[in-house]
């Protein structure tokens, strides 16, 4: 018999909070007047989102998301839409960079306030296969900012 | 082996991957629609092929060589007789269901289908019987249309004399839904095709593992299959075809084996089945699909279906009995075979396979290369449960248990 697996807990993956965004997701709506949209979905499992960003000199006036997926895909996107409002675009870079991280198991990373909910989900980071359910909002955002830095809108 | 009366608990010991703890529970495998397990007499007949015969087919004079050779080829007839084909030669090995489809699509499609023409399909496709249509259609200027499913998952017929008309060319249609295990009524639509005179391939990848396949019976002119989902190894498929259609199509890809003369412009090919069996081909795969064959003869196939019913309709009744629960596909026991697509609440089909992991039981969620049928019911996936000869009660069990903790952590 194959050596049993190691495994991690359930309840570390589903908190409450990330419950709680998949129900009540946050700035899930068409934004108007956006400057960039960019659609990711996973051909795996069918998640996808439009991530749309108003970007006002070099900051996020305003994100919106619209789309459909899994608790840990909605809520991650959720919760990162909270963080860009008003934030520059340098440091929307830092913070999906942060959050990449911590997906991938860094420990300092998950530590970091600047996370503020996103943190709950630190938890995916021991299921591998769900990994890319959580980066799926933050993959969007990191094209997006290439585009606006690659000649966007300014 | 000598035939014992079925019983899944002995059938299971013939499967070393069924006997492990997954996340320190027992494993309940219930995602045999994706592949099935594999008895150790596959295992065994693949080790003694690298073991003690490994060597290239229809190419040496030696000893291994002419091994070899008799275990392929006594492997194709293994499976002809399975499907009762007229003949073994009308046996093409492929790697898989995807890619027989494929060689219809382009070895008989591209010299038969024209501006025009139409190919007719069905909305309960899996994406390998849908894609090289579209291909095909984009590539010939043709017409794709769709038979229509209704709110079970059922084929709806009710204008099959205007869906098939004298410009339909080519009807390809699954034998057995992947996604919602419907059993289409395939000889219906035979029937219409052949009064029209049009060509129809059959997506036997599910049909293959949960009916007893009769191709002559049957009637249509090409049957796909794969070997991985009824215990044969990974990458090995079958396209059967009659033999007049076989004879008289271009070879779907060029190599060694396919040929019979070389020359500078141009060459001749190599007699069926060879003609369609360009290179190399997956010497031990045949090998173990054959095995594989001979372990399910040994079984018997009214065995395996009998218990299949029985355990899609005990699991059908528990699965009922859970509040939030949607199923999908036909209710009748008749028109389904052993596989049952399901949300439950508002839990995604993606969590729920995750707990039900974590819980031992593996399940498929996705949209099961289905997106059309997904569509039709509105959801972009499903969580899929689907059953074969070595699952038991406790497997259906653990899985509603499992979906008790779903309930419970999306409460």
């Amino acid at each position: 018999m194959p050596k049993p697996m190691e495994t991690p807990q359930l309840s570390s993956l589903y908190q409450q909070l990330i419950l709680e965004h998949y129900r009540n997701p946050r700035n899930k709506s068409e934004l108007d007047g956006k400057s960039v949209e960019i659609h990711m979905a996973n051909p795996v499992c069918g998640d996808e989102i439009r991530l749309q960003l108003r970007i006002e000199g070099d900051e996020i006036a305003e994100a919106k998301f619209v789309g459909q997926g899994c608790s840990i895909s909605q809520a991650s996107v959720s919760m990162m839409t909270t963080l860009l409002q008003g934030r520059s675009l340098d440091d929307a870079g830092t913070l999906a960079r942060r959050f990449t991280d911590m997906m991938h198991g860094d420990e300092d990373a998950a530590k970091d306030k600047a996370l503020g909910d996103l943190r709950a989900l630190q938890g995916v980071s021991k299921f591998p296969v769900r990994i890319k359910c959580a980066l799926l909002g933050f993959d969007a955002l990191q094209e997006a900012l290439k585009k606006e830095v690659s000649g966007g809108t300014n | 082996m000598t035939v014992q009366p079925f019983d899944p608990r002995v059938l299971r010991r013939d499967f070393p991957t069924l006997d492990q703890l997954v996340h320190g529970k027992p494993l309940a495998y219930l995602d045999n629609a994706a592949t099935s397990q594999k008895p150790k007499r596959v295992l065994d007949a693949l080790d003694d092929y690298y073991e003690r015969d490994n060597a290239n087919v229809h190419r040496g004079i030696h000893e291994l060589s002419r091994r070899a050779t008799v275990g392929y080829e006594e492997a194709r007839e293994k499976v002809g007789r399975w499907i009762n084909a007229a003949e073994s030669a009308e046996v093409i090995w492929t790697k898989g269901t995807t890619e027989s489809l494929n060689l219809v699509a382009m070895a008989w499609g591209l010299d038969h289908v024209h501006e025009g023409d139409e190919i007719l399909i069905s909305v309960l496709e899996h994406h390998s019987n849908i894609v090289p249509w579209q291909i095909l259609a984009r590539r010939r200027g043709a017409i794709l249309r769709y038979i229509e499913i209704d709110d079970q998952g059922r084929w709806i017929l009710d204008d099959l004399d205007t869906l098939i008309n004298d410009r339909t060319r080519m009807v390809a249609i699954s034998h057995v839904s992947n996604a919602l295990g419907t059993i289409n009524p395939v000889q219906t639509v035979i029937e219409a095709a052949h009064r029209v005179g049009a060509v129809v391939v059959v997506d036997g990848a599910q049909g293959a593992v949960h009916t007893k396949v009769d191709v002559q019976a049957l009637g249509a002119d090409f049957y796909a299959f794969s070997g991985h989902k009824m215990c044969g190894p990974t990458g090995t498929g079958v396209l059967w075809g009659k033999r007049e259609l076989l004879e008289e199509m271009s070879p779907y890809q060029g190599g060694g084996e396919m040929i019979n003369v070389v020359s500078r412009d141009e060459s001749t090919w190599a007699a069926l089945p060879h003609k369609f069996e360009a290179g190399t081909p997956n010497i031990a795969g045949a090998i173990g699909f054959g095995a594989a064959v001979d372990y399910l003869a040994d079984v018997g196939m009214d065995g395996i279906i009998a218990h299949e019913k029985a355990l899609l309709e005990y699991a059908l009744g528990r699965l009922d009995e859970i509040p939030g629960m949607t199923i999908y596909g036909p209710r009748s026991l008749e028109e389904r075979s052993a596989v049952i697509s399901f949300t439950l609440g508002d839990a995604h089909p993606h969590d729920i396979s995750t707990i039900l992991d974590a819980e031992g039981v593996a399940v498929r969620a996705g949209h099961h290369c289905a997106q059309l049928v997904m569509q039709h019911f509105g959801v972009s996936s499903t969580a899929r449960a689907s059953f074969y000869l070595y699952n038991v009660q406790e497997d259906v069990d653990r899985l509603v248990e499992g979906l008790g903790e779903v309930a419970r952590i999306f409460a």
